[in-house]
């Protein structure tokens, strides 16, 4: 749940990313940290194992300036994808105000695309959120490797597979090169804060 | 539950709170958060510069570790989280289910001391608290 200060006027937004691990969550954080550097005032926080892998979270914290004399502050997060840390992914999801699903579209990553998801859908559940209520966004992310051939999910494919139910904004990406990270960011923060603005005075 | 608006007027009573309780004691720095990483008010001596944001996504994931840690021991919560250094040192203390209490303070200050008056500034803090939920 976001927090509205009403004596400071600031809003603080939890926005987590997730998905399956190896997807490109931590690698889109990367990329927001270097390219919206002046709206960013500290240092990117990595939680992460020896061998470079996220143990716990990632958290950037973001300025997106005011709405209705507030102050907004996006918290961005990504969990750990490693089948292993669910205790820990389901910490991070404490209190979140929207989610970027991060799908790899490795033809090889298509089970566990599906396996993550149902699993946010039930870490949500078990915080009494729904998947089908929070704000939402679908990133299909490396698209780029098709250039490299390296076999692709289709798009459609990926939408079948993961957004025909939900029905929410999703978007093809590629974290590496930077390539509709900003879109996917853009995106989750306005239907983040449009849910949010109703409860501002 | 409406935890998620705090009024004006229950945020000055709590920052009075933290001020006549803590900070005029030496503590340097205490923020209030809630166990999503949120800051709900942070008070210092004017003189220290933390990094409040980052610090409280970090205290809300080491309290939360910490509390699964005791569940899994068979503890239904591990009263003291102390953290230690040369310098400076690190106390947190759970106000309720939501909220944490964390107060930074140096060596000057003994740790009884400061458990002490934590505890009445926590109950204060209950008071103007209960009156904001539904
Ligand atoms: N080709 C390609 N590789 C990517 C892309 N995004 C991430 N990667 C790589 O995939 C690996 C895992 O990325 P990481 O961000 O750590 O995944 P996380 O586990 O979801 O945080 C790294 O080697 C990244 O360089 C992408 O869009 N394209
Ligand atoms: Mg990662």
């Amino acid at each position: 749940m976001s927090f509205i200060n009403l004596k400071e006027k600031v809003v603080q937004v939890k926005i987590v990313y997730y998905g399956p691990g190896r997807c490109g969550k931590t690698t889109n954080l990367e990329y927001i940290n270097r390219k919206f550097r002046n709206q960013i005032q500290s240092e990117m926080v990595s939680l992460k194992t020896h061998g470079d892998r996220t143990l716990f979270f990632d958290f950037l914290p973001f300025d997106m300036g005011k709405i209705k004399g507030y102050d907004i502050k996006i918290q961005l997060y990504t969990v750990p994808g490693q089948v292993k840390y669910n205790a820990t992914r389901k910490l991070v999801l404490k209190g979140v105000d929207g989610v970027v699903f991060v799908a790899d579209a490795m033809e090889k990553q298509r089970e566990k695309n599906i396996r993550s998801l149902n699993q946010l859908h039930q870490n949500l559940q078990s915080y009494k959120e729904s998947i089908f209520k929070l704000p939402l966004v679908i990133q299909y992310n490396k698209i780029d490797l098709k250039e490299h051939g390296v076999p692709i999910l289709p798009t459609a494919v990926l939408r079948k597979d993961l957004n025909s139910r939900l029905k929410v904004p999703d978007f093809e990406a590629s974290a590496i090169t930077g390539y509709n990270v900003a879109a996917t960011l853009k995106k989750i923060i306005s239907s983040t804060v449009v849910s949010i603005q109703k409860k501002l005075l | 539950m409406n935890y998620g608006i705090v009024s004006q007027e229950q945020l000055e009573q709590i920052d009075t709170i933290l001020s006549s309780k803590l900070i005029k004691l030496g503590v340097d720095c205490v923020i209030i958060i809630d166990m999503a990483g949120n800051i709900i008010t942070a008070k210092d001596n004017g003189e220290s510069k933390y990094d409040v944001y980052s610090f409280a996504a970090l205290a809300a994931g080491n309290f939360a570790t910490v509390d699964a840690m005791a569940k899994l021991v068979g503890e239904a919560e591990f009263s003291l989280l102390f953290h230690k250094g040369q310098e400076s040192n690190i106390h947190f203390s759970k106000i309720d289910d939501e909220l944490l209490l964390i107060s930074m303070f140096g060596k000057d200050i003994s740790l009884g001391f400061l458990r002490l008056n934590v505890v009445e500034a926590i109950e204060q803090i209950r008071t103007v608290w209960e009156g904001n939920k539904t």
